[in-house]
């Protein structure tokens, strides 16, 4: 398979700043040199906690940060260095849809102009072949032809995301940022979106860089599975290796915590001790080693890199 | 509020829309009020009224129709000039409607835009901008007339122009507040995800979703500017005579308030009335309208 | 069982709104013993968090009322007391701990003026004795340094302590029954973790009848002694929690359960649940759940089925229990 998007030492660091000249105090390394790549037709799950770093590295992705260091090669060029036009086409290329399926629509315009906006504002496209489009894309998700005229209050939650995913759906991307799509629906309505975002890589080949906190969400849609912590990625594998042998301490807590619903096998619970720290300091050498039920004294000292172990890399010094 | 998202306010199973919530106990009473205003604003010269400016000397301070010595012919009595009272007020309610509406316009148009810009840019334009506001917002209206009416001489454009250049700053601040509101919302970084650039935001997605406030506002201040523009008129520093204006009615009434009491309260009367229209209207408005932009 | 704490008998609560009367809580009832927890699971409208304010009568007036049945707490029904003595109950007999943390704390107060408060309300205690107090109940709740945090404003501690703070007044008492409405939702996974191991533990130590709202059913299994599942106001199914999850009664029971992903089962697709939750104000007749059902039968669309037992303890509302040779 080959990679769609390579993501290779990304790195973003928000400056901290002070007083009336703006001065900078500090640095939040939100993310912090991350490497991954997503081949076409696939699922990047990424997990983790508050403060991980998950959320602005899929705004560097999709463009709305510009990265302080590190590179992103989509379809083998590295789209940060080219030129404004290279960049509007990985622009297009890469779409999103949110969390709140309230806050993602405007109340104030018809499903069919929301839908539609991504082709007006980059296609030339004529008012006959943007209805057709339209109604294509409803067909997709799964909604009449007639929503095109209707509001969005007019609407459930889970007929809102399919909306969204329509509007993402548009421009014809390449991938998909999904950032929770599912948590703010009903659980009834979670697996109808989820079948349907399958369905929709399965016909239109399309990636997706899935975030979540719901673990088992993540590991059944994604292919490759990314743990962060603290703006880096302690574990990255095959989803199935990752969810359920998994090696960092972390992702074991993680995936400990994640509490299936099975009798038979229950998990070990593993606590974690105190709180996710600041990423306006984060520990010396390995982030993780205060939490860690497996620290030793070299992780205080000496930050680990991702090694590759029973089929999956791991940042641990244990291995 | 508990953790159970209020799906019972808002059953839309199937697609179905909730009934119109719109339209539903309308104001009548302050619609009605503005609406007769207006119409008769509109309609002056048809409506076979004397000349408001028709001085007679003979007819001078002649009381309202109830009252001993009243006639029909001049309903509300006569000033100290002899001119028609119910015919000054009808012809009045058009400089006070004008200047109110006029006014408001020009400073909810200015306003929203500098509170769009200031809201949409952030960083040091909206810093620049919201002091440039603060500053505007910190002058009295009043004062700033007077000093226009005594350089350049009183008259209509003056009292629009002295009142718009300082209201226009509290759209800016409330739109703006608006604006970063409305930015957290997502929809405003799939615009941008979408590739829109600002114009587009703020014409297409920010604007439309404060015209509620901005309607509100809007209704909200046609009172406040008839209050100032008749305050002004009272000063002399408003609309000269001899074109009615409610404002310096009364001041001409001001010597004569224990025996021709006619001459100041009717056009006292109508400035409440129409005042306290706009501002139920307004109340009303704003209750409706509250920006839960989920509900619209 | 044994007296219970909480039994709950037939109670209901309407919501007027302007599209119609909504039965938001239609004849719910349960009971449960000191020590026990009953998770409260079901989406929204099904009238879990409505319920939960009924108990405690803070129903929103004047559009929502408590029409009718019983709330027996210890025996007391609730139902049947002035408002000047429920005042007395709230927070004394049963505490409430609600899903966001920064709301049930008062931003502009320090967290010792907050813990002393019910304290020394419940306890009588003034000065040394009140703050000593408050500091055992903050360590109770494991936070450390407590002396230190009690000067602490709600803003410097992170989620997962909040919760604890709210945690630490709702066991001031301690009360006799507790009610958890979606608690964990907005805390991470692992801050999860250690707040429901700290849930337990304080229920083994105070034996208070707990009540568990959410829609996870991973946290029921884990929580939870029994497990009631409430859809468009009533309860649809309830029983021991292994027997709900492994022999479930209910089809909505049996289509949440497998329209949910779970860790280790590989699936291509999800069974998903056809249709939308139900719209209150405009129900079916019948069975409410029987426009989305799989095994719907002619009898669901026109008589909602009455609760019938499936075996000790498990009770159910479906016409598939019913009738003779049901598919199980």
């Amino acid at each position: 398979m080959s990679a769609l998007l390579e993501v290779e030492g990304l790195t973003k660091h928000f400056p901290v700043r002070r007083g009336l000249l703006g001065r900078t105090t500090g640095l939040v390394r939100a993310v912090d040199s991350v490497s991954f790549s997503i081949d076409v037709g696939a699922t990047l799950g990424v997990v983790g906690e508050s403060g991980c770093g998950k959320t602005t590295t899929s705004k560097l992705v999709l463009g709305l940060e510009r990265p302080t260091a590190g590179a992103i090669r989509f379809g083998g060029e590295n789209v940060l260095t080219l030129g404004r036009a290279g960049w509007q086409r990985y622009r297009r290329a890469v779409q999103a849809v949110f969390q709140d399926p309230y806050a993602s629509l405007d109340p104030r315009m018809r499903v069919g102009t929301i839908i539609a906006e991504p082709l007006v504002i980059n296609e030339r496209i004529d008012a006959t072949s943007r209805r057709r489009r339209v109604h294509e894309l409803l067909d997709l998700v799964s909604l009449p032809a007639r929503a095109a005229d209707l509001y969005p209050h007019e609407f459930s939650g889970g007929q809102r995301q399919r909306v969204a995913i329509a509007r993402a759906l548009a421009l014809s991307p390449r991938l998909v940022v999904l950032d929770e799509p599912v948590s703010a629906l009903d659980v009834s309505i979670r697996a109808q979106i989820l079948n349907l975002l399958r369905d929709l890589q399965a016909r239109l080949g399309v990636s997706y860089l899935f975030i979540a906190h719901d673990l088992a969400a993540v590991a059944h849609m994604s292919h490759v599975i990314a743990v962060m912590y603290l703006g880096q990625i302690v574990e990255r594998g095959p989803a199935d290796a990752v969810a359920l042998e998994p090696r960092h301490p972390y992702t074991q807590a993680l995936f400990a915590a994640a509490l299936p619903i099975d009798f038979d096998s229950p998990r070990e619970e593993i606590a974690l001790s105190g709180e996710v720290p600041s990423p306006l300091s984060p520990p010396a050498g390995c982030r993780f080693h205060p939490r860690c039920p497996h620290a030793m004294a070299r992780c205080a000292t000496e930050e680990p890199v991702l090694r590759s172990t029973a089929g999956r890399l791991v940042a641990c010094h244990l291995y | 509020m508990l953790a159970e998202p209020a799906a019972l306010a808002r059953p839309e199973a199937d697609g179905a829309a909730p009934p119109v919530a719109r339209g539903w106990r309308l104001p009548l009473v302050p619609l009605g009020i503005i609406a007769l205003f207006l119409v008769v604003a509109i309609v002056a010269p048809l409506l076979g009224l004397p000349d408001p400016q028709e001085q007679s000397l003979r007819n001078r301070f002649k009381p309202p129709v109830w009252e001993e010595g009243g006639t029909w012919a001049h309903a509300l009595g006569t000033d100290r000039l002899g001119r028609d009272l119910l015919s000054r007020i009808v012809w009045g309610s058009r400089i006070s409607l004008a200047a109110g509406v006029l006014t408001v316009l020009l400073a909810s148009a200015f306003g929203a835009a500098v509170g769009l810009t200031a809201g949409y840019y952030g960083g040091r334009v909206d810093a620049v901008l919201m002091r440039i506001t603060d500053a505007t917002m910190s002058f009295p209206v009043i004062l700033l007339a007077l000093i226009l009416a005594v350089t350049v001489g009183p008259s209509f454009t003056n009292v629009v122009v002295a009142i718009a250049v300082i209201l226009w700053a509290r759209y800016a601040r409330v739109i703006r507040g608006q604006v970063l509101t409305l930015m957290q919302l997502d929809f405003v970084a799939q615009a941008r995800i979408a590739g829109a650039g600002a114009w587009r935001i703020i014409t297409r997605h920010l604007l439309p979703n404060t015209l509620g406030t901005l309607l509100v506002l809007v209704t909200l201040q046609i009172g406040y500017v008839i209050i100032v523009e008749a305050s002004l008129s009272f000063l002399g520093a408003g609309i000269p005579p001899p074109t009615p204006a409610w404002g310096s009615m009364i001041a001409e009434g001001r010597d004569f308030v224990t025996s021709a009491w006619w001459v100041s309260l009717f056009p006292g009367l109508a400035i409440l009335v129409v005042v306290l229209a706009f501002n139920l209207l307004g109340d009303w408005l704003r209750d409706t309208f509250d920006p839960k932009l989920r509900q619209l | 069982m044994s007296a219970p704490v909480v039994d709950v008998r037939d109670l209901r609560t309407h919501i007027v709104t302007r599209w119609g009367t909504v039965k938001a809580v239609d004849g719910v009832s349960f009971a449960l013993a000191e020590g026990e927890t009953l998770g409260l699971v079901g989406e929204s409208g099904s009238g879990k968090s409505m319920t939960c304010l009924s108990l405690v009568r803070l129903v929103p007036r004047p559009a929502a009322r408590i029409l009718g049945g019983q709330v027996l707490l210890d025996g007391d029904d609730l139902l049947a007391r002035s408002e000047a003595e429920m005042q007395a109950i709230r927070g004394r007999r049963i505490a409430m701990i609600l899903q966001d943390p920064m709301s049930s704390l008062n931003p502009v107060f320090s967290i010792g003026m907050q813990i002393r408060e019910p304290v020394a309300l419940y306890h009588r205690l003034r000065g040394r004795a009140l703050t000593a107090r408050a500091a055992e109940l903050l360590a109770a709740v494991r936070i450390p340094s407590p002396w230190e945090r009690l000067r602490a404003f709600p803003h410097q501690l992170s989620g997962g302590m909040r919760q604890r703070v709210v945690g630490a007044m709702a066991i001031a008492a301690p009360p006799r029954l507790l009610i958890a409405d979606e608690p964990t939702t907005s805390l991470d996974l692992t801050i999860q973790s250690q707040y429901l191991g700290l849930l337990r533990e304080l229920q083994r130590q105070h034996r208070f009848a707990l009540i568990f709202v959410t829609h996870n059913l991973g946290i029921v299994a884990r929580m939870c002694d029994r497990v009631a599942v409430m859809y468009a106001g009533r309860i649809v199914e309830m029983g021991p929690v292994r027997h709900l999850f492994t022999r479930p009664a209910h089809p909505y029971t049996r289509a949440l359960l497998e329209s949910i992903p779970r860790l280790g089962v590989r699936r291509e697709r999800l069974t998903a649940i056809e249709g939308q939750p139900p719209d209150l104000s405009r129900l079916p007749a019948g069975c409410a759940f029987a426009p989305r059902c799989p095994s719907v039968m002619e009898r669901c669309r026109v008589e909602a089925p009455p609760e019938t037992a499936v075996e000790a303890g498990h009770v159910t509302r479906c016409w598939l229990e019913t009738s003779p040779g049901a598919s199980g």
